[in-house]
């Protein structure tokens, strides 16, 4: 039973990861370019949440609308200012430029609500359990870890239906193989980045308020270590790939926590980060990633 | 063209940030100034003229950043002290606290800062990693360190002139399995700790040979570092698969209130016993202090005891900051009195160099006995590595309060 406890706990953790590497693969596969600052993003998505029901009493859910409306326009907003003057320098440009941002971002949040912890509120009590119970309580399964499963799993039926069957969708698709050629055939390849941004911001409003229910301290650095696992499991999935984020997630928590459950509590890191190189050495691409042979 | 504008205009936007953060902390400083401004006219207008420079004493702490409710409780003990002693008249000071966010490059920036300034008495840093950073530049610099909270060994280590407020981290873990011994608290104990922090390992160690001498059993022993402190089933649920009935926690408050929400989730209700790192805990914005209930913690100081001294500081820290200060803002105020008591038996005046006061403080440092709002009534001494002898009260959090357990 101690197992199926601890993949319960894994999948839970990696639940929190594949949210937060839909957001970095969805932006990785149409701009091309590593958001480091999408774990931020997240961060200020969770701390809109906060004090819209902590502050003002709002209901939960008004708060998520809330912080999916600011996350949008500030991921448009950092689109704008930050990455768009940047669209034809080096790829290494525009990956340090988002560096920089997730710094101001981080250091702007500590100025506007200071450092100190807050502990963020728990949403998904039902029937007034956190948890739901199997085999006479032996089993608990936390509400936040299956709301945020079938989160993960809407949010990439929706992203895979979006980029497949719509027209904007194909125009991303367009854009992301070629955006010179995407141009001429009459897209307008800003707008289009802009509102692969302003998708991905608005799921990292999603994802933050999901990791702050599953682990409810709140501090202007709570989205940057999430961030870069979650950037690490949407690479294990294959970068691109979005059901490759949700595996890569899954698959993430889930070595973590029995690293950690049966190898050891000191090695759980050092554990993933071996796997992960073992994965990348055998695939490159990633587990689903696909491997694009370029055209000379 | 265009771009050439949106650069200019982030240019700007950097500029106003940068800018904008350092008009933060310098209107604090006015504020501070000011503040001892205008006490050292009120002073000087009572004592006749008596316009005597000040002593600068500097410090660095966590400010911002998520250890910065020690940081700012320091800086407002030390200030409280520091408003005190200049009302007096007589010896006078200037307080400067520069923000380190707990970083130890930052820590160095920050003391080079206030050393700019004209720092001729530090406080050393208010957090371990940083202390260990800057007490170096301090037995360089010959200057002479208080810290009120740098509690690694390693701060104090090998350097005449850095002296601790507080308790050192070994002492911290041998006093804890004493205290869990002599309480006959638990028998099996289970450990969880932070292996990239010196603090919680310091601890953990001598705790770890504390316990086994006396006879306590430590059935789980799990660690978690920066990387993954946000999920702690397994090492909880290592701890309730081997039976232990007392959880030992010597971490900062803010991972540990993690493990107490997820502790409760799992419904599992063991004795949890904390250290001077989990003071701090019930000021969190948002945090359930139910969940913390019959949370056990070693601390030098008690805001619920009845003496004169203790009830005065709580009360005037209360008025002025709306908190109840913690054991941080208990030892700053503390180092501010005994360096001013050591001031005060050396003769030392304002315009003495920083290495005449370093050569007189030390040798006060290491002969007086001193009495303040931390430790108990047999007073604090210290020897001449730095380190205190002093005796630590054990608290409990009981509906949201801490309370004594003697």
């Amino acid at each position: 039973m101690s197992f199926l406890n601890f993949l319960i706990s894994g999948i839970s953790l990696g639940s929190i990861y594949a949210i937060i590497a839909l957001g970095y693969t969805m932006v990785y596969g149409i701009a091309k370019m590593l958001n480091f600052a999408h774990g931020d993003v997240i961060m200020v998505g969770a701390y809109i949440c906060f004090y819209a029901v902590f502050s003002f009493e709002l209901p939960p859910i008004v708060g998520i609308l809330m912080a999916i409306a600011v996350c949008t326009v500030l991921g448009i907003v950092i689109e704008k200012l930050a990455y768009k003057p940047l669209r034809s320098a080096p790829s290494l440009a525009v990956l340090i430029t988002a560096i920089g941002v997730s710094y101001f971002l981080q250091n702007a949040a500590q100025l506007l609500w200071t450092s100190s912890p807050k502990v963020f509120p728990r949403f998904f009590n039902f029937g007034g359990q956190a948890s739901v119970s199997f085999f006479g309580g032996q089993l608990s399964v936390s509400w936040t870890t299956i709301i945020t499963i079938i989160t993960c799993i809407i949010i990439m039926l929706a992203l895979t239906w979006f980029t497949g069957k719509t027209k904007r969708g194909k125009a991303m698709r367009a854009c992301s193989e070629d955006k010179g050629a995407a141009q001429l055939m009459g897209i307008n390849v800003d707008a289009t980045i802009s509102m692969t941004f302003a998708i991905g911001s608005g799921l990292a409003a999603i994802a933050g308020v999901l990791l702050c229910s599953a682990y409810p301290t709140l501090v202007p650095t709570t989205g940057s270590m999430p961030g870069i696992k979650a950037f690490t499991a949407a690479v294990f999935g294959g970068i691109g790939s979005i059901p490759g984020a949700l595996l890569g997630g899954l698959l993430l928590g889930i070595i973590e926590i029995m690293a950690k459950a049966y190898i050891s509590t000191q090695l759980s890191d050092a554990i993933v980060f071996a796997v992960l190189i073992i994965v990348l050495l055998v695939k490159p691409a990633g587990l689903l990633g696909k491997r694009v042979n370029e055209k000379v | 063209m265009k771009k050439k504008i949106i650069a200019m205009l982030l240019c700007v936007a950097m500029l106003l940030c940068v800018t904008a953060c350092g008009g933060e902390s310098s209107s604090s400083d006015d504020a501070s100034d000011s503040s001892s401004s205008t006490e050292d006219s009120g002073t000087s207008s009572g004592e006749g003229g008596d316009t005597a420079a000040a002593f600068k004493i500097g410090g660095t702490g966590p400010l911002t950043g998520s250890t910065s409710i020690y940081g700012i409780a320091a800086q407002n003990g030390a200030q409280i002290a520091v408003d005190e002693i200049n009302a007096l008249g007589g010896i006078q000071f200037e307080l400067r606290y520069e923000d380190d966010t707990n970083d130890p490059e930052k820590a160095v920036n920050a003391y080079n800062a206030v050393k700019d300034w004209g720092m001729q008495i530090s406080l050393g840093s208010v957090t371990s990693k940083p202390g260990e950073a800057t007490s170096i530049l301090n037995y360089e610099d010959r200057i002479f360190a208080l810290t009120p909270s740098a509690s690694s060994v390693a701060t104090v280590e090998g350097k005449d002139n850095v002296f601790q407020m507080c308790f050192t981290d070994p002492n911290q873990g041998m006093a804890s399995a004493q205290y869990i011994a002599e309480q006959d608290m638990a028998t099996k104990i289970a450990i969880i700790w932070k292996n990239d922090d010196v603090y919680s390992k310091g601890i953990h160690d001598t705790f770890v040979e504390e316990a086994n001498e006396r006879g306590l059993e430590i059935v789980s022993d799990t660690t978690f570092a920066d990387g993954n402190a946000t999920d702690f089933s397994v090492q909880l649920a290592d701890a309730q698969s081997n039976g232990a009935d007392l959880i030992f926690l010597p971490m900062y408050y803010e991972p540990a209130s993690l493990i107490l929400t997820q502790a409760n989730a799992m419904g599992y209700t063991p004795k949890f016993f904390g250290v001077d790192g989990m003071d701090g805990i019930l000021t969190m914005p948002g945090f359930d202090a139910s969940l913390a209930e019959g949370v056990m913690l070693l601390t030098p100081f008690n805001a619920d005891a009845d003496d004169e001294k203790t009830q005065a500081f709580v009360e005037k820290y209360e008025e002025l900051y709306g908190e109840t200060p913690n054991q941080f803002a208990a030892d700053a105020y503390d180092c501010i009195y005994a360096i001013y008591q050591a001031l005060e038996a050396a003769e030392c005046t304002p315009d003495m160099s920083n290495e005449e006061l370093c050569d007189a403080l030390i040798e006060q440092f290491t002969t007086m006995t001193f009495e303040g709002l931390t430790g108990d009534g047999e007073g604090i001494t210290w020897d001449e590595d730095g380190l205190v002898s002093k005796n630590p009260k054990g608290m409990v959090i009981e509906d949201g309060v801490y309370v004594g357990l003697d």
